[in-house]
Formats: C-alpha cells, structure tokens, sequence
C-alpha cells in the first residue's frame, strides 16, 4: 500500500518547488479532482506544480523513497480519467513547464517543456513558417497530455498522429533518474523504440518532461470542402471512394445535421448549411493554388458524380472559421445538450464507419437514449456520445454500461480498437482488457513493472 | 425584387504588409477574395429574394481579374454581376469610386435595393454606401442588422446607432449598408461555379458611361489624396493575474472596466 502524503512531505515538497507551487488538503480546487469527462472523481492529496525537469526529477526521488503515488497533469482535459489521481498521492501540475525552449530549422525540429499548450506550439510554427501537424479538437491541452495519449486529430488522414511527429524524450523514471529516449535524428533502428512505448502511455512509465518534434514546411495554401449528402449512408460511403481517389485530402470529417444543430445552439452562430442530414468536410492542402484546386477539383467532382448533393467552397478565413469553429466546438456543444454524458471513442476500418454508425442508431432506439456522434471520418475514429438526459442514475448507469458493452463488442467484430486517440485511462480499461485477453495485457503489465515496479506513476490506469 | 449587391475584391490576408518605402500595400503574390462584409450584403439580398421573389445582382469597380468576385457572387446564388474596369478608373478615393459606381449602376438597371457592406478590410472608409445612395438621389440607411419586413413600397428595417438600436422605415428604392456579422454568409457552390458562363459577367468600361468627363473620375476626381499608408503600432501588452480565483476574479473584473470592455 501506499503512503499518505504528511506535513513533512508538504514541508520538503515545498522545498523543491517553492512554498506557493504546493497545494495540500483542502487548499486544492476540486477542479483537480476530475478531468473533461472520465467520469471518475479523485482528489489529490497534494498538488505540486513544476518548472524544470530537475524538480521532477527530485519529487521523484522523494515519491518514490516514500512509496506516495504521482500522477501527472496536463490541462486537465483529457476524456478517460487518466490525469485523476485515483490512488490520492501528489498530483504533478506541468503547466507552468510552458517553454518552448529552441527552434532548429535546419532539421526541422522544435524542443518543448510538456505544458506548452498546444495552440501555442501551432501559432509558434505557422509564425515561423511551420506546420506541427498533430491538430486534435482540444487546443487547450498541453503538448505533453498530447503525447501521453498519441493525440491524433483532424489532420491524420495525411500527416499522421502525434507520434509520427516525436523524435526523442527527455523523461524522469519513477526513481528520479533523467533519461533521454530517442534522438533528434530522422531515423532510428537502435533497439527497442522506448520512445515509442512511453509515447501513449498516460503518465504509467516515466514523466514527460521536453521533446523534440517534427515539423514540417508550413503548406501555403489549405482549402475545404463542405459537401452535403441527403444521408448518412451516402455521405459515409463517399469516404472510401474519395480515399481511393489517390488525392490525399488533409482531414475527412463527417458530420450530422444533428450534431451541427447542437454546434449553433452552443455557440450562437449559424452554420453556413444545415439544409442536409449529412456533410463530409474535406480539406486539403499543399504549396501552390494550382496543385490545391487540382486535387480539390478531382474529389469535388467525383463528389458530385457518387451523388453529393452541391460541393460547398470554403477558401477564406472567414468561411473556413464559420465552418471549422462549429467543428471544433461538438464535444461542448453535446455536452450542453443533455445532464451528462460519456463517450466512445472508437476506432474502426474506414468502410466499416457507416455500418457502425448505424448500429448506434439502433442502440439509441432500443434504449430510448440519444447517441449523437461524429468523427474522423478518413481515419475511421469516431467519437460516440451517450446521452443521460432525463434517466435516473441507476438507469444511466445501467443503461451506459449496456451500450458500452455492445458498441466495444461490435467494434472488434469489425476489426476495430477501444480508442483511436483518448487513450484508456481508468475509464476504458476494462474494455480494453476484454478486446486483448490476457497474454497483451500481461506484456503491457509486464513493461510497466520493467519501468515502474513499486507502481507509484499514476497507478490505476491502462493495465492494472 | 430586384436587387444590386457592390462588392469590392481585397487582399485574401488580413495581414498584408504595408511597403515602408512607398506606404503601399504589398499585394502582388497575396491572394485576393470578396471583401468579407459585403458578404453578410450578399446574404441578406438572397434570403430577401427567397422571401419575396426576384434577383440578386451584383457590381465592383477594378482591374479586369475583379470578375473573379462576381463569379463568385453568382456562386452564392446571384443571377450575374457587373466589372467596372478602366484604367481611367486608377486611383479612385471614396468619392470617384462612389461616383464610377454611380454611373455604372445607371447603366446596368433599375434596382429596388442596392445593398453594401459596412466597410471594406483594405480601406476602412466606409463611405462609398453613403456617397453612392447621394449620386444616385436615393435614401440611405447604414449599420443595418436586419431587414424586418417589405411591404407598401416600404423596407422596415433594423440598425444600430452603435449605442441605440433603431426601427426605421426607408422607401423604396433605397441603398442600405448592412453592418458586420449580422448573419453567416452561405458558402459558394462548386456546382455552380462548373456551370459558369462567360455571360455571366459584364464588362462596362469609360466609354460605356453617359459622363465622359475623365475629371471625374479615377486620380483626378479625387477629392483626397493618400500621403502615407503604414501598419498602425502593435499593442503586445500583457497582464498576469496571479492569486486565489477570487482575486483573480475581481482582478480581471477591474482591468477589464477599466479599459471600459464591461
């Protein structure tokens, strides 16, 4: 079992970080008891934050003679309940590690602290005429949460995820010990990528503490398309097609009539076209105008051609922000739509969305709940949310845990996974542990314990 | 309901650099696009016309490769547009331009309403609407935030005196300036813009005109002259507030009255 954090770990804590970065008892916001939606609730027993990898390093040392969990906290808006410190234990705030610490242009690199906000780092690069192209809805989270949970985004049908963009870490073991994993080189066959496995791995191995990213040539023209189809099916069987065009388009977005209207309430501001059931937003981009309107012109007109009803330009920064704004903002907006809710964040091949899509219909129906969703069309991640609306909680959960159960069961009949880019946490590992079975699970308990055997990073969560 | 919409082709950046030598902007190799208020201009015309029948127009002044915007006029739902291009034309302020449109109007139509946006985000005048409704000899009204209803040869309508929001009635026709973001302007249709036709868009030059006194045109029926444009200076100050969140709070409350935001 663990300690209790005392007044003398208070006191030395304070120590390291400075009397006003550490937090005790009840002097800690309940902010820090939860995330956005993990639907679990913890509160710390104390909240310590950082500014340099040399605390980290010596809060460890201290953790981990003393045997007090850690769990390290971004921006807090993480969707599984991986930043809550189930265990109780020191909650690590990296937000104020927010530099951005070296530009290299020559190899395209730039060098982070863990609580640079990822809006920054995407104003930093398009500033200096770079794109750092992981772009998932939520700006506000820190770079660092980005990797822990490989972030992907809009942006992966053609860039990738966030771990496509790592190229090393500067990580602090659960001992305290500061290592460097991965290298600022382009390619890397020297043994077992333990970049790679710290990346995703929710705050469970070591604490992320700077990275080296890639970046690419700022593209210097993007433009989307908003096409409306009379229906789900059409618009979700357009995908496939439009990939297999060869054209490669940035982002593919479906998007619902439903969930549009929940945008425009939330916001106040009207989408540009909810005239339709269904839209696919599209958007491509790359370094001259002739070569953007070629590629928008081939699947513009093969739109056309497998039935879109029009194929709606959006080229300026206006438009682009009267459609993207309304994207953006759809976790918000189902959220203020209803008393609660949670959601599912799973992934499946790309010509199984519809089919998916389909079966949560006929779930909502049959349990009398709403199941808006919408997602990543291009990559196959969708985003599923249930609804509590008016149920009691004995009904909700009963009701959520049914839906859960049949949503995850008929994913992997599909070939699918748990979670596309949310990661596992606490809420989804469950689930995870039924799709895998027992010999993955025992790897990945197995890789935690190589990292992290007295379990005192964020203990809980993923595989145990 | 016919309906004539004045749109102006700008730079497609918000961002473009002023030349510290010349104090002229810097346009060549920036994209161009619809000046983005006379959007909410052109959405206000359609949905009027969807409302009570008839068709949207559309008019600019500017070199040839201004036909883009009202090609996309037509992509929005307007039946066809008007360039008023000549280089006689150069160098117009807010005067000559109102008045060139003056004439070309004359020449294209009879409208019931002639819609503008509130401004332009190259120039910032927002003095053309006002000036073009005084050579044409029609009543103007701007700042307008809604058209409420047509009726008896009248438009009630809605505007903002920025601290004032006024119901007026305006005879027909009339020229009215809508203010900004006053609805969301529809997207233009692929569809439609593959379909485009060169007659689409006229062409109306110098000559066309029934004043062919250059004086009053372009430079030379400039009633003011542009001394020096530049960037006006950066504001980058920042505030940190720091304390418990109740002193954050009434910080930012503070700070917040006292640049007089609430």
């Amino acid at each position: 079992m663990y300690n209790k954090v005392t007044q003398k770990d208070v006191s030395d804590l304070k120590k390291i970080v400075g009397e006003s970065d550490v937090l005790f008892g009840e002097e800690i916001s309940t902010d820090y008891a939860h995330d956005e939606l993990g639907g679990i609730e913890k509160m710390p027993e104390a909240l310590v934050r950082v500014v340099s990898t040399e605390q980290v390093s010596e809060i460890m040392k201290l953790a981990y003679e003393r045997n007090i969990p850690v769990t390290v906290r971004g921006s807090g808006t993480g969707l599984v309940g991986s930043a809550v410190a189930v265990e109780g234990g020191i909650l690590l705030e990296t937000t104020k590690m927010n530099k951005i610490l070296a530009l290299d242009k020559d190899n395209s690199t730039i060098t982070v602290q863990p609580g640079v906000l990822l809006m920054e780092l995407a104003a930093f690069a398009e500033e200096n005429e770079f794109l750092y192209p992981p772009d998932p809805g939520e700006k506000s989270a820190t770079i660092g949460g980005n990797i822990s949970t490989n972030a992907g985004g809009m942006r992966a049908v053609k860039y990738g995820v966030t771990r496509d963009y790592v190229r090393s870490l500067t990580v602090v073991m659960p001992n305290g010990e500061i290592l460097t994993l991965g290298g600022a080189v382009a390619k890397n066959s020297s043994g077992y990528s333990l970049k790679d496995l710290v990346i995703g791995s929710e705050g469970t191995l070591c604490i992320i503490c700077e990275a080296v990213l890639k970046l690419v040539p700022l593209p210097k023209v993007s433009i989307s398309l908003l096409v409306p189809f009379k229906d789900r099916r059409s618009a979700i069987e357009a995908v496939p097609k439009i990939i297999r065009s060869k054209v490669i388009p940035t982002a593919v977005e479906y998007m619902s009539r439903d969930t549009i209207v929940f945008s425009e309430n939330y916001l106040g501001k009207k989408f540009p076209d909810i005239k339709n059931d269904a839209y696919i937003l599209l958007t491509f981009d790359g370094n001259s105008d002739e070569q953007v309107e070629n590629d928008m012109r081939i699947v513009a007109d093969l739109c056309l051609e497998i039935g879109a009803i029009d194929v709606y330009i959006v080229d300026t920064d206006e438009r682009k922000k009267s459609v993207w704004s309304a994207r953006g903002a759809f976790l918000e907006a189902i959220k203020a739509s209803t008393t609660e809710m949670d959601e599912c964040d799973v992934v499946v091949p790309v010509n199984k969305i519809d089919e998916f899509i389909k079966y949560t219909h006929a779930l909502a129906e049959e349990h009398g709940i709403r199941i808006p969703s919408f997602g990543h069309a291009g990559d196959g991640n969708l985003h599923i949310y249930i609804c509590r609306d008016d149920l009691s909680e004995e009904d909700w959960q009963k009701t959520l845990q049914v839906c859960f159960d049949s949503m995850y069961e008929m994913a992997e009949k599909m070939g699918g996974l748990v979670s596309g880019e949310h990661g596992i946490g606490y809420a989804k590992k469950e689930y995870m542990k039924k799709q895998y079975g027992d010999t993955p699970i025992a790897l990945m308990q197995g890789i935690k314990k190589v990292f992290d055997e007295k379990n005192i990073l964020n203990p809980g969560k993923i595989c145990f | 309901m016919n309906i004539l919409v004045c749109v102006k082709q700008v730079p497609g950046s918000n961002n473009v650099e002023v030349d510290p030598v010349t104090g002229v902007l810097k346009r060549n190799g920036v994209q161009s696009k619809i000046n983005p208020y006379d959007l909410y201009a052109i959405e206000t015309a359609l949905c009027l016309t969807e409302k009570y029948g008839g068709v949207v127009e559309s008019i600019t002044m500017g070199p040839p490769q201004a036909k883009a915007v009202i090609e996309e006029t037509v992509c929005m739902g307007a039946v066809g547009g008007t360039v008023l291009s000549d280089r006689k034309f150069a160098g117009a302020d807010v005067l000559a331009t109102a008045y060139t449109l003056s004439q070309g109007i004359r020449k294209c139509g009879k409208y019931d309403i002639i819609f503008c946006g509130k401004q332009t985000t190259d120039g910032d005048t927002a003095q053309v609407g006002a000036e073009l409704a005084e050579y044409l000899n029609i009543p103007n009204i701007s700042n307008v935030l809604s058209i409420d209803d047509i009726s008896d040869g009248k438009v009630y309508l809605t505007a903002s005196l920025d601290e004032k929001i006024v119901k007026q009635s305006v005879t027909l026709p009339c020229l009215i300036s809508v203010d900004g973001d006053i609805n969301t302007p529809r997207l233009p249709s692929y569809k439609v813009k593959k379909q485009l036709k060169d007659d689409a868009v006229k062409i109306l030059t110098f000559a066309d005109f029934d004043d062919v006194n250059r004086d009053n045109y372009g430079l030379m029926g400039s009633a003011t002259q542009v001394e020096r444009i530049f960037p006006p200076a950066k504001n980058d100050e920042k505030h940190n507030i720091e304390g418990d969140e109740l002193s954050q709070a009434e910080q930012l409350f503070e700070l917040l009255k006292a640049k007089k935001i609430i």
